[in-house]
């Protein structure tokens, strides 16, 4: 049957023509009059396109095939490879995944009617954005491979600044612009020197590279700096927070689910050329991914804005992947084939798992969002009550994002634990072991985190006005979360499947792999998993089951939440988001440093009294911020040339091409 | 051929100095379209017929002869401006700085590494010493209508160098450079607007005030 479809069509043309739709898709309703007829147009186009593209993915992962076409450009940097090999296409889900469901839900969620002025824009970019970034995993020009992705930056800066009239959007706007444009000069040192090593722009094939090349760690660094500032490894990761929390949800579901995986994607394609990758590389990722973990998730922790902590557990998420990617690479330095295979395959998985079910987090924020008109949890609560539905979706993807079985977040972490505990028996690097008490104690803080998240947005009772009359999201808004929902159950209850879905992609980062019988061996330990998963699944039923009709039996009569039987109870004696964390945060001031305004209570009745804590940016407010401050002051006199005297600057044009005349003589 | 092409050139370079040293801005204005119509003719001249270059004359005939030029001229009878130049530099003085850099362009030319068939045209000076121009213009003039002019000239400048590649130049870089040329215009149109509403005067030397602080 595969060849029969192989014969009828081209997979790679399929996933090649979806990525072009998606970017067209956004276009019609440029010119079409009437306000929403092109949100739908869209959403019609990008659906069926996304699912096409999603199918002919899994064909190319599954074949092992590496397809190749080239684009014929006049352009004098060589030829323009596109080309889909198993790493590519394992990317290419989540893109055609979360934009798929990202313009389902714009339906609902940003509908014409509303926003007539902004939509437009929004549905192009939202297209272009989840276009350039299909395409940018087929590019093997080194030059078209920077101009696909300074299309993906530009277009998420102009999604990002959909609401461009508010001071904070256009803040964390100029932060984005500078920091990705920061990544993408490195990105040029790195094609350059890519270039100036091969002698041409295509990118090197896989493991046709030595690491103790010359520049060949100027090539890994240069990497390191452009992809992780995409990504948002620390400390590259200040533009992060608020972008996500100032986009459209549905576009920080796309940002957070897709886009950061492209930073990474351009990390694992970075190591494939090398073929023997010093222990130090390795090192660092490690390093920088632990880090990234604990310090994002204690960020997270410290959040009172809902979608600034959902960033900053994309920035921990991310981390957790690169220590993955660290792992494995320490692995390959040291032939260590089981380190490899686990450290890939958490990573790879994780990465899968996380634009599963952080975009669920993020249109669930959207909803909640869209209900209530704020950010800020201290103002939410009681949410369940008015949106069930929305509230049990939201749960899995809190569950699942803490790595709490029989959830996706479990398995990947899992992997990842053991590849770590194996080290206890082996010969040498045992100290790799000393990384799982900290991977758990990201976990702990990760339950603390989306505990706050849930408990102070969905439970209890309102804390403000504007949490009182909440009304259950519509099915455009539903169904794309209910899908994320039931991905992140089948990878958790099946985890088989996910360790399936990755191996392509893992041989072909080291093909090494294919030769061992890791697979069937972990294939077994997840085998078991899914019984126990399973099992748990089943348990957790029969319990819900019991609880009812116990409950079925007794009459029931229905209190506000934190009533306690007193006569006039009030919502403000509830824990309030801050205050849960209060705790957990004091743990980490000396990095978080979170500004709390306390007011001086005395004697027995004080008078109303007024308490406010803001968390802050550390890295940003502290280091970069001052940076950018003495940059700016002790570079003041070159401002001087910018006077606004236009004749003048067509003088310094003028004077510079005539010094450049009298050199060439 | 070859040497009415090259009487034509200088017939360029001689409207360089035309655009130097007028004082009113309609003669400049025309003088630009008669160095534009020149310019479309000059394709025919020096390459075998072909209707690629009979599109690249009529375009460039039509748009830099006629079009642009319309539009300048209706630029400057509605915003209802002093009709004269006024440069920050006299006459005389860049009269003969253009002199000087068509001096040096003519120099500094024939010490290129050039294709013998190139050699002995004046296409590569005159040229370079438009361009002079052009930038001459831009940096000496005041009004923003005469910036314009500057980039017109500029640009012409560009397309005679282009003229020696027209066959192996790709569609593509003929139309950036015509796409340029319309980014450039609309610029000014916007800049000529905005500067006449804000400041009632068309001086680009008021803009200043609105240099970031």
């Amino acid at each position: 049957m595969y060849s029969a479809l192989q014969g009828a069509f081209d997979p790679a043309l399929v996933a090649l023509v979806a990525a072009l739709v998606l970017g067209c898709a956004g276009i019609p309703g440029l010119f079409l009059r009437k306000p929403g007829s092109g949100q739908i147009l869209s959403a019609l186009v990008t659906i069926p396109a996304s699912l096409a593209g999603v199918a002919a993915s899994l064909l190319l992962l599954f074949s092992h095939t590496t397809a190749t076409y080239v684009l014929q450009w006049n352009l004098p940097f060589g030829p323009c490879d596109l080309v889909i090999d198993p790493l590519s296409a394992f990317f290419l889900l989540p893109v055609f995944l979360v934009s798929a469901a990202g313009s389902l839900f714009a339906l609902g969620y940003w509908p014409a009617a509303e926003h007539h002025t902004t939509e437009r824009g929004l549905t192009f970019f939202y297209g272009l954005l989840s276009s350039s970034m299909a395409i940018l995993l087929m590019a093997r020009n080194g030059v078209f491979f920077i101009m696909v992705w300074e299309i993906m930056a530009l277009s998420a800066y102009f999604l990002l600044v959909t609401e461009h009239e508010r001071e904070d959007v256009r803040r964390a706007g100029i932060v984005y612009l500078i920091a990705t444009h920061v990544g993408t000069a490195a990105l040029f040192v790195y094609f350059s020197l890519l270039a100036a090593q091969t002698g041409s722009f295509l990118l090197p094939a896989a493991g046709s590279f030595s690491a103790l090349s010359p520049f060949a760690s100027l090539i890994a660094l240069s990497a390191f700096i452009g992809f992780g500032a995409k990504a948002g490894i620390m400390p590259m990761h200040i533009w992060l927070p608020s972008a996500h929390a100032n986009a459209p949800s549905h576009v920080s579901a796309l940002m957070s689910g897709v886009m950061l995986k492209m930073g990474l994607y351009g990390i694992f394609r970075t190591l494939t050329y090398f073929y023997d990758p010093p222990l130090l590389w390795g090192t660092v990722l490690t390093v920088a991914g632990i880090t990234s973990a604990l310090f994002g998730i204690a960020f997270a922790v410290a959040q009172r804005d809902m979608k600034r902590l959902l960033a900053c557990s994309s920035i921990e998420n991310v981390g957790i992947i690169t220590t993955g990617i660290g792992v494995a690479l320490i692995g390959v330095s040291s032939h260590n084939t089981t380190l490899v295979y686990l450290g890939l395959a958490g990573a790879l998985l994780h990465i899968l798992n996380h634009s599963f079910f952080k975009p669920l987090l993020f249109l669930g924020s959207g909803v909640v969002i869209h209900a209530t008109g704020t950010r800020e949890m201290n103002l939410m609560g009681g949410l369940g009550k008015g949106m069930p539905r929305v509230a049990l979706l939201f749960m899995i993807g809190s569950v699942a994002i803490c790595g709490i079985p029989p959830l996706n977040g479990f398995v990947s972490e899992f992997l990842l634990y053991l590849g770590l505990f194996r080290q206890l028996n082996a010969d040498s690097l045992v100290y790799l072991v000393l990384l799982a008490p900290l991977l758990a104690l990201v976990g702990g803080l990760a339950v603390i985190a989306f505990t706050k998240l849930y408990s102070s947005v969905f439970l209890g009772t309102p804390r403000s006005s504007a949490a009182v009359h909440p009304h259950e999201a519509g099915l455009t808004m539903l169904v794309p979360m209910a899908f994320f929902a039931l991905l992140c159950l089948l990878i958790g209850v099946a985890p088989q499947l996910g360790l399936h879905l990755v191996s392509p992609a893992m041989t072909s980062f080291y093909p090494e792999l294919a030769s061992t019988g890791l697979a069937a061996e972990y294939g077994v330990i997840m085998g078991w998993l899914s019984v126990s998963g399973g099992l748990l699944l089943a348990a957790a039923a029969l319990a819900a089951l019991l609880w009812m009709w116990r409950l079925g039996k007794s009459g029931v009569t229905s209190a506000p939440t934190w009533g306690c039987g007193y006569q006039r109870g009030t919502a403000r004696v509830q824990y309030g988001a801050s205050s849960f964390s209060e705790l957990a945060v004091s743990v980490f001031n000396g990095i978080m440093r979170q500004r709390i305004s306390r007011p001086k209570l005395a004697g027995l009745f004080p008078g109303a009294a007024h308490c406010c804590e803001a968390p802050t940016e550390t890295i940003l407010e502290r280091i970069i911020v001052p940076l950018f401050t003495i940059a700016g002051v002790s570079f003041a006199f070159l401002r001087r040339l910018q006077h606004g005297q236009m004749h003048l600057y067509m003088l310094y044009i003028f004077v510079t091409l005539f010094i450049f005349m009298l050199w060439a003589h | 051929m070859i040497s009415l092409a090259d009487q034509l050139l200088v017939l360029v370079l001689l409207i360089n100095f035309i655009l130097l040293g007028t004082s009113r801005l309609i003669f400049s204005i025309r003088a630009v379209a008669v160095q534009g119509v020149i310019l479309g003719i000059l394709p025919g001249l020096i390459h075998p017929f072909s209707w690629h270059l009979v599109g690249i004359t009529v375009v460039i005939i039509t748009v830099k002869g006629f079009v642009i030029p319309l539009l300048l001229v209706r630029a400057v009878r509605s915003a209802e401006i002093k009709r004269e130049v006024e440069p920050f530099l006299g006459y005389v003085p860049t009269l003969l700085l253009g002199a000087v850099f068509t001096a040096l362009s003519f120099g500094f030319a024939g010490r290129l590494p050039m294709l013998p068939e190139h050699q002995n045209f004046m296409f590569v000076p005159a040229s370079i010493a438009t361009m002079m121009t052009g930038f001459l213009v831009l940096t000496t003039r005041r009004k923003a209508i005469s910036q314009v002019i500057g980039y017109l000239v500029l640009e012409n400048g560009i397309f005679i160098f282009g003229l020696l590649l027209a066959e192996a130049m790709p569609i593509m870089v003929e139309v950036g450079a015509l796409l340029d040329l319309l980014v450039g215009t609309f610029v000014m149109g916007i800049v000529i607007n905005q500067i006449s509403r804000e400041f009632s005067s068309l001086d680009t030397s008021r803009l200043t005030s609105l240099k970031e602080e």
